[in-house]
């Protein structure tokens, strides 16, 4: 026999053996399907959603504070080098501060910002309505029902120098912001003559990354305290390492289900073709080549289901971002190698095991029905 | 005779029964577990999110403006409302009293630290509060749980003072040392380190704060920690506004609205609002948590119904030959379609019933392995898990079922089907 025609008859003989019997061959593939689809949604979210929670947590604010030892606050150039060392890894906010005077010589604290900036770093604030224009002002809840009241201008002075301003919206917090009165950081500098006092950052990453930022920071800048928010980041640090453990124990405990079920419908496979083997061995066929044929079954099934379950997964992972983060999930494909391998790991170890166990019976007796 | 089909079935095909069990348990177990932990990991998330600290505070209605830059206070001495102290027990008495993690009262007076102006704090460290009969230990390192001692926390009825780290830096004060504040000096028990504001101040016992300030039982805010439900539509109405039957799903509800009201009620002339920063953000987070929990139990559960069903199925496909047999022997479709359909269904049984026991075992140790303390998992979910189990095994096995009753028995007994 040529060696070509050997090889056409084993792949003559999986073929057939797929399309003899649908059903199971069918039954076989959709459990790998589905426990590919499983393990690579799975691993997939296991990996991005500590991206997607990262995210949800720096809704919470700075994480980084950079306050100047300076009572006249950061210099330009100073600001500048804050924020080239920040650079994209975070969202860099100036403040500045200063105690103000109402008409009736009521302190007040007023702070100078940037309220795009502002706005981005504290989703959290309840703002009515977002100052646009020069001259207008975000006042807290509680400094409005002092300031404000026929809701037109109101006058606040500093060292002598007074400021007319037009509440553009009001505030709410519930903390100390709810009395202060917010405006435009330029010309809340023309007024006090003060820059920015504190410099707050919202860094993006995980705990070692903004640590790293932390350290880069304090080495930068001289003439500033920099110090991490403890509340912010112990807290992200605790929420996200016990969500990250539950969703590996669930990741583990599904894939474990789907390639167990894998197993389970394969063995019942291979063990109901005995026949079919005491027919091989009968005509000839050594243990090695029957178990070759089976390897290269179960192989061909393996690599047909990793094909197929790889983008069902993803598509699944997507799905559930998109639910639930309403974001996308950046898939994994990375991914495959692995889920290939875990599929030919199982489906091998599911067809052989059965194998060995029928070696031991000869021929005749199966032939027989025994 | 079908008893004893059934009987012997089991009897002489154990090894084929026990794998197809196996998926059966294993599928149960694992929808066990995560609908386990899909209904447990929202009140395990919100105890979690309890380390960003109070997200409640309450004033006096009547307050004058907080003027605080940084750790200093500037607020004049004489200005502001205060409440009592009499009036905390009650805290623990509204309706959410069960939610009510955590407390702690505070109140600032500016002090004279060797030539510096500073700020000193007041409140609980480890203070037992009696409201009816139950006892209730809080306090600030409970309220704050990122808040770090070094050295000793202060005892609620000593006259000893915490400094914080940045201002021990500059008035060089150890551990153990003496400070003198308005005329009498106090023991310094730790350096305090917080990351925020209390860094650059004293925080003392109440008492303290209250002797110094000349305000005996009074103090100046409330932060209260609480176990919230993320705010929805519904917690923004004004309670006012409400149908009777509304206003008591509001009131039973532990949105940071409610337990608001309830304890501005419960504490005579304060106003009670939610720290948006720390109650806003937990409610985002906790809900997108539960929700990806959801979502991957709702995969999980069609993950292992489909497995399952693929594992019965080609258990049904070997058995043509069986099936040929009975037809030829006189058989009809329904009492050998009973047959199996009860052969799948006490699989189902068994199999959810190890599998439902096997995965509340789960779900408890990963509870206890992950947050420290159990997922629970409800009995009334045992039918549930059972029917999803015998739905599916029954499922996955009908057409298998079908197709094997409709074999020619001719060509099965021959092995050609």
């Amino acid at each position: 026999m040529r060696p070509g025609s050997r090889t056409a008859m084993y792949f003559r003989m999986l073929y057939r053996a797929a399309m003899l019997r649908k059903g199971q061959a069918a039954s076989a593939l959709t459990a790998i399907i589905v426990a590919t689809a499983a393990s690579t949604a799975m691993l997939t979210l296991y990996v991005d959603v500590q991206a997607k929670l990262r995210k949800e947590f720096r809704n919470f604010g700075a994480n980084i504070i950079v306050e100047s030892n300076s009572p006249k606050g950061f210099t330009p150039d100073e600001l500048l080098s804050i924020k080239t060392t920040v650079g994209d890894r975070g969202l860099v906010v100036p403040f500045s501060y200063a105690v103000a005077r109402d008409q009736q010589e009521q302190a007040i604290v007023a702070v100078g910002t940037d309220f795009e900036l502002a706005r981005k770093l504290n989703p959290w604030w309840s703002v009515s309505n977002w100052p646009t224009l020069q001259g207008q002002a975000l006042v807290g809840v509680r400094a409005a029902r002092l300031l404000i009241a026929d809701r037109g201008r109101f006058t606040i002075s500093f060292e002598g120098r007074s400021i007319q301003l037009v509440p553009g919206g009001t505030l709410r917090t519930g903390a100390g912001e709810d009395s202060r009165v917010y405006l435009w950081l330029p010309e809340f500098e023309a007024w006090t003559g003060v820059g920015p006092t504190t410099v707050e950052i919202a860094a993006s990453g995980t705990s070692e990354e903004v640590g790293g930022l932390l350290r880069r920071l304090q080495q930068s800048t001289s003439a500033a305290k920099v110090h991490a928010v403890r509340q912010v980041t112990e807290g992200e640090a605790n929420v996200l390492g016990k969500t990250r453990s539950t969703l590996l124990a669930s990741a583990a405990f599904i894939v474990f289900t789907a390639a167990l079920c894998v197993l389970a419908t394969l063995m019942g496979w291979v063990f109901d073709r005995r026949r079919d083997f005491a027919i091989m061995k009968a005509l000839g066929a050594s243990d090695r080549l029957i178990a070759m044929f089976v390897a290269g079954e179960a192989a061909a099934l393996a690599c047909a289901g990793a094909i197929a379950g790889f983008p069902a997964g993803m598509a699944l992972a997507a799905l559930i971002g998109r639910l639930n983060f309403h974001a996308p999930v950046s898939p994994q494909f990375n991914l495959f190698p692995r889920i290939l391998a875990g599929a030919l790991v199982v489906t091998l170890v599911a067809a052989l095991l059965p194998l060995r166990l029928l070696r031991r019976i000869q021929p005749a007796m199966i032939l027989r029905g025994e | 005779m079908f008893v004893r089909l059934v009987y012997e079935s089991f009897r002489r095909q154990t090894r084929r029964k026990m794998l197809v069990a196996m998926a059966v348990t294993f599928g149960a177990a694992v929808s066990t577990t995560m609908i386990g932990i899909a209904t447990g990991i929202g009140d395990k998330i919100s105890h979690e999110l309890r380390n960003y600290g109070a997200n409640l505070i309450v004033t006096p209605d009547e307050d004058s403006l907080d003027v605080q830059i940084g750790s200093v206070n500037l607020r004049p001495a004489s200005g502001g409302a205060y409440l009592d102290e009499a009036a905390v027990p009650q805290i623990k008495g509204i309706f959410w009293r069960n939610n009510i993690a955590a407390f702690a009262p505070a109140l600032p007076v500016n002090v004279n630290a060797k030539g510096h102006q500073v700020t000193l704090v007041g409140t609980y460290f480890e203070k037992t509060i009696a409201f009816g009969k139950e006892q209730f230990t809080t306090g600030a390192p409970a309220t704050f749980p990122w808040w770090k001692v070094e050295g000793n926390w202060p005892r609620d009825d000593s006259e000893d003072i915490l400094i914080g780290e940045k201002l021990a830096a500059v008035l060089d004060s150890p551990p153990g040392s003496l400070l003198e504040l308005g005329g009498s000096s106090y023991r310094v028990s730790g350096i305090l380190s917080t990351g925020s504001d209390e860094d650059g101040q004293i925080v003392a016992p109440l008492k303290v704060a209250q002797s110094i300030a000349g305000r005996p039982g009074k103090l100046r805010t409330i932060y209260v920690s609480a176990v919230l439900k993320p705010e929805d539509t519904f917690a923004r109405r004004n309670p006012d506004t409400l149908s009777p039957a509304e206003r008591d799903r509001w009131y039973c509800t532990p949105y940071p609205q409610s337990i608001a009201f309830q304890l501005q009620q419960a504490i005579p002339r304060s106003r009670a609002e939610q720290i948006r920063r720390v109650a806003q953000n937990e409610g985002n987070i906790l809900t997108r948590i539960e929700g990806l929990m959801l979502l991957i139990t709702l995969a999980a559960l069609i993950t292992s119904g489909l497995a399952v069903a693929a594992a019965m199925a080609t258990a049904m496909f070997e058995r043509r030959t069986e099936v040929g047999l009975m037809k030829a022997l006189g058989a009809g479709h329904f009492p050998l379609s009973m047959i199996f359909v009860t052969e799948s269904v006490l699989i189902a049984c068994i199999g959810g019933l190890i599998g439902f026991g096997l995965g509340a075992l789960l779900a408890t140790e990963l509870g206890r392995a992950i947050f420290g303390s159990e997922i629970t998992v409800q009995p009334v979910l045992f039918p549930v898990v059972l029917a999803l189990a015998i739905a599916v095994t029954f499922g996955g096995s009908a057409v298998a079922i079908r197709r094997a009753v409709k074999y020619d028995p001719v060509l099965a007994l021959r092995g050609e089907a």
